[in-house]
């Protein structure tokens, strides 16, 4: 390691340990929250404390063993899963055909297509409140699946459009001036290549629907509440261990999810390449 | 051969395909546009009304914004609270990225890697996290009592200290992201040459590294000052009521005071700044563009 300036105008390693230093800080500052999470989880006090003093797996007995969060569980599984899907198909269509116009109008769809994502999450959540309570879909099950799937939709247009763009139309052009209907193109030439993108955009949606909680909050409730609304509820009242045994397990559950969908858009696209 | 010079049977022909398609084209979105159009853009619209109309014709809803002093005090926390989450974030990502895009692809990545976590894991969870160790009797505190630096525990959250953190710790990542693919694409060789020319490596870092790596700050910057204008789960649970941001006034005239027209004015003003910063992010960087970081 260098530790003396070769000329004057060297930079050593000494002189800028301070950025050494202060990236280090940052990485703890920003993996060190999430860490703690774990050991607090397996407390066996009734009161939050880090680290415990003694250890137990009460708080996740209590997790799976009670009726209300376990619902809330059920409920946030099913709403994300659909929304995941849904926002898949809509998403990849609209995304498609975005494409496919590659006009002004098109361009003028698409970035109303990205505004669930500009829009502050409160505003678009009184505002679905409202259209809600004028239909009658608060506190149910397709209302949730619904507001989730319109949430969800900018991240599979984002990465539907990265893949088409790098996707060139020419082979399906081809494929249908062989006679191949359009839709047949799609799925035989088309989507097999931009297949990662897409299921990279899926499991975006599917996180982001499982993980939301302000419009959850405004619009879940009762047997529908989701898991986040518990939560949010749960901390407003007063810090429940249970908590941390919830957070762990999703913590685990959400780096699972991402690292088998990486691998999935991984080892599909690189099938293609083959 | 061009189409004018077709028989006319054939060019009636190419129009009706023309035709077809683009309303295949338009069928194929209109799930997705309906879906956004009537859950986002239709209560949008009837939200602006809203902050006119409730209950009658009325400017109240806005010059309340000016005249109360609760919500006006409610913008100026927003502001204060949005430039020094995104201050603090500069100050940390910009080092932080700068580091990570000088290492080692194998180290780089494990770095990313200890990005992303935060990134992937639920917003709750953080802020949960944050809760336990900012409490009266948390590490933090028990870790500035075993050294003697204070007597008494300090109030680090259900205030201004607290929000501040933990917003800072959801913000920091899309900071890194766009900033660190931006560090990435700069030829470092730049550098070499100036510093080969005669420039002192420090001079030579903020007329050419800094200037090149600002489309890539800018983005990150504006995007966390966005997020945090309208931010609510984190200011709610580590502010504990102490520290009102504009997203709470909206919540709370909405949810207990059923102030439609109250809320929807604020929520009004709210988005127009959103959409004036919205549009200056859009000259430096396509708005995709800063979305596909995620």
């Amino acid at each position: 390691m260098l530790t003396k300036p070769v000329n004057e105008l060297q930079i050593t390693h000494r002189q800028r340990i301070w950025l050494y230093v202060v990236s280090v800080l940052a990485l703890i500052f920003l993996v060190g929250p999430i860490v703690i999470v774990f050991p607090s989880s397996f407390s066996d006090s009734r009161f939050l404390s880090f680290p415990p003093d003694n250890y137990s797996l009460r708080w996740y007995y209590h997790y799976f063993g009670s009726t209300e969060w376990m619902a809330a569980t059920w409920v946030s599984l099913r709403v994300s899963v659909a929304a995941c899907f849904l926002a898949g198909v809509l998403g990849l269509t609209a995304a498609y055909a975005i494409t496919q116009l590659s006009n002004r109008f098109g361009r003028w769809v698409e970035v109303t297509m990205l505004l669930p994502l500009m829009v502050p999450l409160i505003i678009t959540a009184i505002g679905v409140f409202f259209v809600y309570s004028e239909f009658g879909l608060l506190r149910t099950i397709p209302g949730l699946m619904l507001s989730h799937t319109m949430l969800t939709i900018p991240f599979v247009i984002v990465t539907a459009r990265s893949g088409l763009k790098s996707f060139d139309m020419n082979q399906e052009k081809a494929a249908r001036s062989l006679g191949a209907s359009r839709l047949r193109a799609f799925v035989d030439v088309t989507l097999p290549q931009i297949r990662g993108s897409v299921i990279a955009g899926m499991i975006f949606a599917f996180i982001y629907a499982l993980d939301e909680v302000v419009v959850s909050i405004f619009i879940s409730g009762g047997v529908n509440s989701t898991l986040t609304k518990r939560m949010f509820t749960a901390l407003r009242n007063e810090i429940d261990p249970t908590i941390a045994a919830i957070s762990s397990i999703l913590i685990v559950f959400s780096l699972l999810v991402v690292l088998i969908g990486m691998w999935l858009a991984g080892g599909r696209s690189a099938k293609v390449d083959q | 051969m061009s189409v004018s010079s077709a028989p006319a049977s054939n060019v009636a022909l190419i129009r009706r395909t023309e035709w077809s398609e683009r309303a295949t084209f338009l069928a194929l979105m209109l799930p997705a546009l309906l879906a956004v159009g009537v859950l986002l853009l239709l209560p949008l619209a009837w939200l602006a009304g809203q902050s006119f109309l409730f209950p009658e014709p009325t400017l109240a809803h806005y010059s309340r914004i000016f005249t109360d002093g609760a919500y006006w005090r409610s913008f100026k926390t927003t502001f204060e609270i949005s430039f020094l989450v995104t201050g603090l974030a500069i100050l940390i990502g910009y080092p932080l990225c700068y580091f990570l895009s000088q290492l080692p692809s194998r180290l780089a990545i494990f770095g990313l890697f200890l990005v992303l976590v935060p990134f992937w894991t639920s917003l709750l969870v953080r802020t949960y996290a944050w809760m336990v160790l900012l409490q009266r009797t948390g590490p933090i505190n028990d870790f500035f009592r075993s050294i003697g630096i204070v007597d008494a525990p300090l109030e680090l959250m259900n205030n201004f200290t607290g929000t501040v953190i933990g917003m800072l710790h959801i913000m920091l990542p899309f900071l890194i992201l766009p900033l660190y693919a931006t560090m990435k694409k700069i030829d470092f060789d730049l550098m070499k040459a100036s510093v080969s020319l005669g420039a002192h490596p420090i001079r030579a870092f903020w007329t050419i590294y800094f200037p090149l790596s600002m489309p890539g700050l800018v983005a990150g910057a504006l995007l966390v000052f966005v997020l945090s204008l309208g931010f609510y789960v984190t200011p709610q649970l580590l502010g504990g009521g102490r520290v009102v941001m504009v997203s709470m006034l909206i919540q709370r005239n909405v949810e207990l005071y059923f102030e439609w027209g109250a809320a929807s004015s604020v929520a009004v003003v709210l988005l127009v700044m959103i959409g004036i910063i919205f549009w200056v992010l859009n000259r430096f960087l396509a708005v995709e563009r800063v979305f596909g970081a995620r």
